[in-house]
């Protein structure tokens, strides 16, 4: 009898191992051509050094170097933190093994979710060079400093050491990698590792970043926040937010021997009456030991949880990155005239908390002629592929921006004006297009809010813009009658040879408006404990009408403690100063103020003045 | 050293322009925003005047106001112009326009940013004055264009002293040039021994007539346009007419840019509607080319360009063009789609135009 065919099959099926199979998959971790390599291999050191610090705690301090070799096509990668360190065990496990690490389970926000990990760096260098990956890392001030030259076994997706000994090593703690890779280094572009790094700084301001491009060429990028985000909680699944695939590894390993306890403890949201509910829904004993249910009475269970109304999950273990944050960030690396940044609340897709943050920044040196550059990011990393086909592409492109003063052909597209555009999605998981995870996918939760972000930022700039156009219309009154009527006046009494003429009259006429004129003042008082940080805010109003007016002044203010706001009859209405004024005559003017303690210097950047009962044109103020 | 000659209508001027300063101060004394008001100069005001059968400013106007620094700039503008002026008058000197877009340098504020601003505000002030650019002493660049002809005149020269000149014998190849003041102080015509006064845009042609001998084999005048004519040249021919009343043709191009320059002749220029009493000869009548020329002629042709359609079609809403004969000649052309110039006649042999064109024209008008 012969053989059967299946039992020849079987000798030639094996089990491909993981690195194997990426070996032969590159493009899936993002090393589709060399250019792209570069910068995925810059991206996966530099989160990680970022994720590392930021878990212990540390300011980071990221050094970023790449060397060119004898051979054009090949470069040196160096990348070193002041991050905690790996213990000598881990090095290897850390930079030698792909999907290793304590990520991949945890319901939490974290830049890790992007790649693959450091490892598949080392893999790539490995397969386009044959070099060793070299790591130096130290955990503290008394301990030894390693130097391991590591490779992977890609059949059995483990490290292997080539060599390891103890060095000495300045840094207190933190860790240096090294490795060669096949890449190519472009400058100037939009997908640049330059602007990987600068985007990175934008959005995560409390980073100190220094980057040696291969022509030695040095950039800083400071640090202008001395504090850590704070850190993302980690939470218990979403009944929505769970595949089948999890649910049944859920209960396969979980230690509750009741199915009531183990909904109600593994899950967030879910209630014992909750959880009782669903299991009669699915016709499934209470007591029942998870490990044993069947492959029906599961996709029962599951369906019921897609079915059944829980609470919105919550939306604690986000850590946006804050609208005040976000603005110092660009402010730091675009230089612009106005800035407006926002932050929304968390809001929930298919049972995943999402938080959107969006900002804008306008004017300056920025190009008019250009469409508007975008800056998305997900979880303070960078996204700088596939922009067209991202969930916050698309949000940008259904707003009409032209009421918002930007350019944009039809009404549609991304819009055309002396702008960049920042969108930053937090999530504990961000529903990436594909697995190299380089666009959103369109959810209609995130599109929405991300719309209601931008127009929000929109509003925000039509009226920066309005004001600018009516202050230059003043501005023009101003030359006016300073300087050309006095010159009519001056030069008709000299042909007719009669008296010069008191001009009073006229510019009132002339004026016939109300200019409200607002300063800001940033100094520091006192010195050393005793600094104090004062943002003096002026409010000028003059009356160039004929006719005395007696109106209300509303100031919006941020909110900080404040002081010494004159003058002293006004009312403080929640986060607004309220003033009655007047009555001021003619050709005068009033002058308020106040002082708001504990900002940074250009952390208030407009003052946001509003009248009442104040007729006629108002310039420099909105009607309340 | 000039010698200082002040005429009545330079006096008339300096009174008339003191007044615009004087209707500034006053508004200003009484605590109002100063203003200047002049005519609108654009094609949809300008109206036929009974009186003089040329096409006037109609009631429109545009209001100047310092109430914005663009219009406060102009009113300071005008008062330094008037200045200026004034003492030009009072020191028997002239100027050129660019010459006084360059003095404008030292006046600050009141600079003029270009010099086509500057003729603007010269045309401005003829506007609201009544009085002539020339009577302000202020003169253009180009001077005159050319005549050729048995006229006889007299002309004041620099030197004041009064020159008998033959515009057929006592001048070169290129004729006797117009000057830019051609009133009756500095040219008066003596005799006139012609049958008509024949109007040319391009030198070429005109050369071509002056060289077959055209002016005496067919008793004509022979002036040149150059172009889109200056105003002394129009002035000039205005009084020649006047004074010999023979019959005035234009002959130019076959583009609607060539229509415009007989508009001008004719009726008069939309900027210079305010004096076209002074500059239109209303009895000028177009010969040629026309569109129908182009096509019983069989002229060599170009294809008319989107400006050039464009042009012919604003000529359709043009006062200046509403007749019967004009509406035709111009609808034909939009058909045809097709231009000609005055040299494409050459096709026939360069005799062609002064033998058998001209002839045929001018008899068709009645002329010889």
């Amino acid at each position: 009898m012969a053989v059967p065919y299946a039992q020849k099959m079987a000798e030639s099926q094996k089990e491909i191992s993981i690195s194997d199979f990426f070996a032969k998959n590159r493009q899936i971790l993002g090393f589709d051509n060399p250019s792209k390599a570069m910068l995925v291999s810059v991206k996966e050191a530099v989160d990680n050094s970022l994720d590392a610090c930021e878990e212990a705690g540390l300011l980071p301090k990221i050094f970023v170097k790449i060397l060119r070799t004898g051979n054009k096509d090949r470069f040196i990668l160096t990348v070193r933190d002041n991050g905690p360190g790996i213990v000598k065990k881990q090095i290897p496990n850390v930079f030698g093994r792909l999907l290793y690490g304590s990520r991949f389970h945890a319901i939490r926000q974290s830049r890790g979710q992007q790649g693959i990990g450091i490892s598949s760096v080392v893999l790539y260098s490995q397969l386009t060079t044959g070099k060793t990956t070299t790591v130096i890392s130290k955990i503290g001030e008394d301990y030894p400093c390693h130097k391991m030259e590591i490779l992977i076994n890609t059949k059995l997706n483990r490290p292997q050491i080539v060599s390891s000994e103890v060095v000495l090593w300045e840094p207190a703690h933190g860790t240096e990698f090294q490795c060669e890779i096949v890449g190519r280094y472009q400058k100037n572009k939009k997908q640049s590792v330059l602007e990987y790094l600068r985007s990175t700084a934008i959005v995560n301001p409390h980073v100190e970043i220094i980057f040696e491009d291969p022509d030695e060429e040095v950039f800083r990028f400071q640090r202008v926040v001395d504090k850590l985000p704070e850190h993302a909680k980690e939470s218990k699944p979403h009944p929505h937010g769970i595949e089948l695939g999890v649910l049944k590894n859920m209960l396969h390993y979980t230690e509750a021997r009741k199915l009531t306890s183990f909904l109600t403890n593994e899950f967030t949201r879910i209630s014992p009456r909750g959880a009782r509910g669903l299991l009669d829904k699915a016709d499934i004993p209470d007591k029942l030991n998870p490990k044993r249910l069947s492959l029906d009475k599961i996709q029962g269970l599951y369906e019921g949880m897609q079915n059944m109304k829980f609470m919105s999950p919550p939306t604690d273990c986000l850590s946006p990155i804050g609208d005040r944050l976000i603005r110092k960030g660009l402010r730091k690396e675009i230089d612009s005239k106005f800035a407006y940044t926002v932050t929304r609340d968390a809001k929930v897709f298919r049972g995943t908390p999402f938080q959107i943050e969006a900002g804008i920044v306008y004017g300056g040196e920025l190009s008019a002629g250009e469409q508007v550059q975008i800056l998305r990011f997900a979880n303070r990393v960078p996204l700088q592929y596939q922009q067209g086909g991202c969930a916050m592409t698309h949000a940008i492109e259904r707003i009409n921006w032209r009421p918002y003063g930007l350019e944009q052909r039809g009404g549609k597209g991304i819009p055309v004006g002396p702008a960049v555009i920042l969108i930053h999605i937090a999530s504990t998981n961000v529903p990436f297009t594909s697995e190299s995870k380089e666009a959103v996918a369109d959810v209609d939760e995130i599109i929405d809010e991300a719309v209601r972000a931008l127009m929000d930022c929109g509003r925000r700039i039509k009226s920066h813009i309005n004001k600018k156009k009516k202050l230059k219309k003043v501005s023009e009154k101003y030359t006016l009658i300073k300087e050309i009527l006095p010159e009519i006046a001056r030069k008709s009494s000299e042909i007719v040879k009669k008296p010069q003429l008191a001009l009073d009259e006229v510019i009132t006429k002339i004026m016939n408006v109300h200019v409200i004129d607002t300063g800001i003042h940033y100094r520091e008082v006192g010195e050393g404990e005793n600094k104090q940080q004062h943002t003096e805010v002026t409010i000028k109003v003059q009356n160039y009408t004929q006719k005395e007016r007696i109106f209300k002044l509303l100031v919006k203010v941020p909110d900080t403690l404040i002081q010494g706001i004159y003058p002293e009859s006004y009312k403080m209405k929640g986060e607004v100063i309220e003033w009655d004024v007047g009555p001021v005559s003619p050709a005068r003017s009033v002058h308020l103020g106040f002082t708001l303690l504990g900002l940074d210097k250009d952390e208030y950047e407009e003052v946001d003045v509003f009248y009442s009962k104040l007729p006629g044109e108002v310039i420099g103020a909105d009607p309340a | 050293m000039a010698k200082k000659n002040i005429t009545n209508g330079n006096k008339q001027a300096s009174d008339r322009l003191k007044k615009i300063a004087e209707f500034v101060y006053e508004q200003m004394k009484d605590g109002e925003i100063p203003h200047l008001e002049v005519s609108s100069r654009t094609k949809n005001n300008i109206v036929l005047s009974e009186d003089h059968k040329v096409w006037k400013y109609g009631t429109d106007v545009v209001r100047r106001s310092a109430k914005d620094l663009g219009g406060a700039t102009n009113i300071l503008r005008s008062l330094y112009t008037v200045d200026f002026i004034d003492e030009m008058i009072n020191s028997g000197k002239s100027s050129t326009l660019r010459g006084m877009y360059y003095i404008s340098e030292g006046w600050n504020k009141a600079k003029f940013p270009t010099q086509d601003e500057s003729n603007r505000l010269a045309e401005d002030l003829e506007i609201i004055t009544k009085c002539m650019r020339e009577d302000f002493k202020l003169r253009p660049e180009e001077d005159g264009a050319r005549v050729i002809g048995d006229v006889t005149l007299t002309e004041v020269n620099r030197k004041g002293d009064v020159k008998k000149i033959n515009c057929k014998d006592d001048v070169g190849d290129s004729g006797y040039g117009i000057p830019y003041n051609v009133e009756e102080e500095k040219v008066k015509f003596k005799k006139v021994n012609a049958k008509f006064i024949i109007a040319i845009e391009t030198g070429g042609m005109f050369d071509r007539l002056a060289e077959n001998g055209f002016d005496e084999s067919h008793k004509a005048v022979l002036v040149h346009l150059k172009g889109q004519p200056a105003r002394s040249t129009r002035r000039f021919i205005k009084r020649m007419h006047k004074f010999s009343k023979l019959p005035v043709v234009l002959f130019t191009d076959g583009d609607p840019w060539s229509y415009r320059i007989f508009a001008s002749v004719a009726y008069g220029a939309i900027k210079t509607a305010h004096i076209s009493e002074y500059l239109a000869t209303p009895q000028a009548q177009y010969l040629g080319i026309t569109p129908s020329d182009i096509v019983n002629y069989e002229l060599p042709n170009d294809a008319l360009t989107d400006n050039d359609i464009n042009a012919l079609k604003s000529e359709l809403t043009d006062p200046r063009f509403n007749s019967s004969k004009w509406k035709q000649e111009i609808k034909l052309q939009l058909k045809l789609k097709k231009k000609s110039e005055q040299q494409a006649l050459a096709k026939y042999g360069l005799d062609f135009v002064t033998d058998t064109y001209l002839p045929e024209k001018l008899a068709e008008m009645n002329i010889i």
